[in-house]
């Protein structure tokens, strides 16, 4: 059983006036899988209204670090506050919490059984108890926001990736929420489909909404976000603005990481030639 | 000599060979069964005539009856055991666990002996509601609910983890994620193992002749065997048959398009 929070403050810090304080706030997190430490100590901040793209190689817990977030995984050690709320409190509400953080995912997971429309308007009449007509306005306008309003009595599977991960966007937003999560969200799609998925982020970015984004689109995380972190092995090894990051990165392993995903093909050569690269500090 | 045949010339003399034993088989059986005997026996029209309505009206009905209500309780007794056995409470596992492998592992014959004959000995003056058709639904349900159970645990875990992931993350309880998301789409997986239950069921239906009922609360086998033996004919048991194979072949095509187009959309 792991602990759920190792509170070292008092026990009312979750109800602290929440208007100065970041809107997302990360305290020594800790996440182990059995003997796996994925994550090692991780301390974050995000602004309301800041768009923070987290980069990194795959297994570095960048992934894991985001579901922490809105505790679809617990954390092992460490505190998460979400708009003032700890969400790693043991006496919290966490569906309530949830209801404030969107999140969207690499495989989109919208509900197969039931129509686009539906997929926005069941949560919403279930958890936040709206009736039809409300419900299916807001579906409405999000569908249009996403501009996929032609799209509202299909199905997910005859939809595209790109068009099912518009959908699952204007599913979460349809709750109003006041942060917003991507998981990789273009990963899972066809090269051609990933333009139209950004371009919806980037209007929500742009409308002002808190966004904590896991990508491996370096443009996009160059373009929108205001800060990059990149994490390796369970640590963030280093973190600013994008263009710092992204275009000038400070640390050995981001550099390698970058040049990894920027030119695969030029990564490649220093592996076989076996000398020619920079030292590895690894 | 046979190795000089082609392999064409080879195909059609075994082809050949199969379909004349299957001509000789017929032609025997044709020749030595005694058909008028057979005919008499078996089937007499009009005494299969005069089984009905009765038998449409009172027998089969009560077989679909008894069924539904079996498995309407089944699936519901089943769909509690199933989330038993996922709970995350231990107790409620074993509960579950245990429920499944004593129903399994009984005949349904001597559950519904249990239910028809043990139960009212050992409590004299306990009525199962609904009578005959409270007991039979309590016994074909308690067995159903055994296989049914297994079944849906089994389509609740084919549905991906994402989607519990999905509806946790825009607010849903787990209950509600359950009751909301998970289950409707569980069930679409398991129609087609249900549909198959349901034909097991409509079979298994026939066990109430051992619990003693009045004529109008006959079934096809009950009442078949009543009419062969006040008629000291075998037709009536040949048409009940026949009834069952009504319902139950046009089930089991159900079943396979089912089957087929969960396949296709794999």
């Amino acid at each position: 059983m792991p602990v759920g929070s190792q509170s070292s403050g008092s026990g009312n810090s979750g109800i602290m006036d929440s208007t100065d304080r970041p809107e997302i706030e990360i305290r020594g997190l800790h996440k182990s899988f059995g003997d796996n430490h994925v994550l090692r100590g991780i301390d974050l901040d995000i602004a309301r209204g800041e768009v923070v793209c987290v980069i990194g190689p795959s297994g570095s817990g960048k992934s894991t670090l985001l579901r922490c977030v809105n505790l679809l995984e617990e954390p092992t050690a460490g505190q998460v506050f979400v708009g003032g709320t700890e969400v790693t409190d043991l006496d919290v509400d966490i569906d309530a919490v949830r209801r404030r953080i969107g999140m969207v995912f690499q495989q989109f997971n919208l509900f197969p059984h039931i129509s686009v429309t539906e997929n926005l308007t069941l949560p919403q009449r279930r958890v936040l108890r709206r009736n039809k007509a409300k419900a299916g306005e807001v579906a409405r306008r999000n569908l249009e926001r996403v501009g996929l309003s032609d799209k509202a009595d299909a199905f997910p599977s005859q939809l595209s990736g790109g068009q099912q991960q518009r959908v699952a966007i204007a599913r979460a937003l349809s709750m109003g929420p006041e942060v917003m999560l991507f998981d990789e969200p273009t990963s899972a799609l066809d090269p051609e489909l990933v333009g139209d998925v950004l371009a919806v982020m980037r209007q929500l970015a742009a409308e002002g909404m808190t966004m904590m984004v896991v990508t491996h689109e370096m443009s996009f995380a160059r373009e929108v976000a205001d800060r990059v972190v990149f994490m390796d092995d369970g640590v963030i090894v280093e973190e600013g603005p994008a263009e710092r990051v992204v275009g000038d990165p400070q640390h050995e392993r981001t550099r390698n990481f970058l040049m990894r995903i920027l030119d695969p093909a030029a990564a490649e050569q220093p592996g076989e030639t076996g000398s020619e690269g920079p030292a590895k500090e690894l | 000599m046979t190795s000089r045949l082609t392999r064409r010339q080879r195909r059609r003399v075994s082809q050949g060979i199969q379909y004349a034993v299957f001509v000789a088989a017929l032609v025997v059986v044709g020749l030595l069964a005694d058909w008028d005997r057979l005919q008499n026996q078996f089937a007499q029209k009009d005494l299969a005539s005069e089984l009905f309505p009765a038998i449409i009206t009172t027998a089969l009905r009560n077989t679909v009856v008894y069924t539904v209500s079996g498995f309407v309780f089944g699936l519901v007794l089943g769909l509690v055991i199933a989330l038993m056995r996922l709970s995350s409470v231990a107790p409620y596992r074993w509960v579950a666990g245990v429920y499944i492998e004593i129903f399994r592992g009984l005949p349904a014959l001597l559950i519904f002996i249990f239910v028809g004959v043990a139960v009212p000995l050992a409590f004299p003056g306990t009525e199962i509601p609904g009578g005959t058709y409270g007991k039979v639904a309590l016994g074909l349900g308690l067995v159903a609910a055994a296989y049914m159970a297994e079944t849906i645990r089994a389509g609740i875990q084919a549905v991906p983890k994402g989607q519990m992931e999905a509806a946790r993350s825009l607010g849903f309880s787990h209950a509600r994620a359950m009751v909301s998301v998970i289950i409707p789409q569980a069930f679409r997986i398991v129609i087609p193992p249900l549909t198959n239950e349901l034909v097991l069921l409509f079979k298994d239906s026939s066990l109430v002749l051992f619990l003693g009922v009045t004529l109008e609360e006959r079934e096809l086998t009950k009442f078949g065997r009543d009419l062969a033996s006040q008629t000291a004919n075998s037709t009536p048991i040949l048409v009940a048959g026949l009834c069952y194979l009504l319902v139950t072949v046009p089930l089991s095509f159900v079943v396979r398009r089912l089957e087929a187009r969960a396949d296709r959309a794999r």
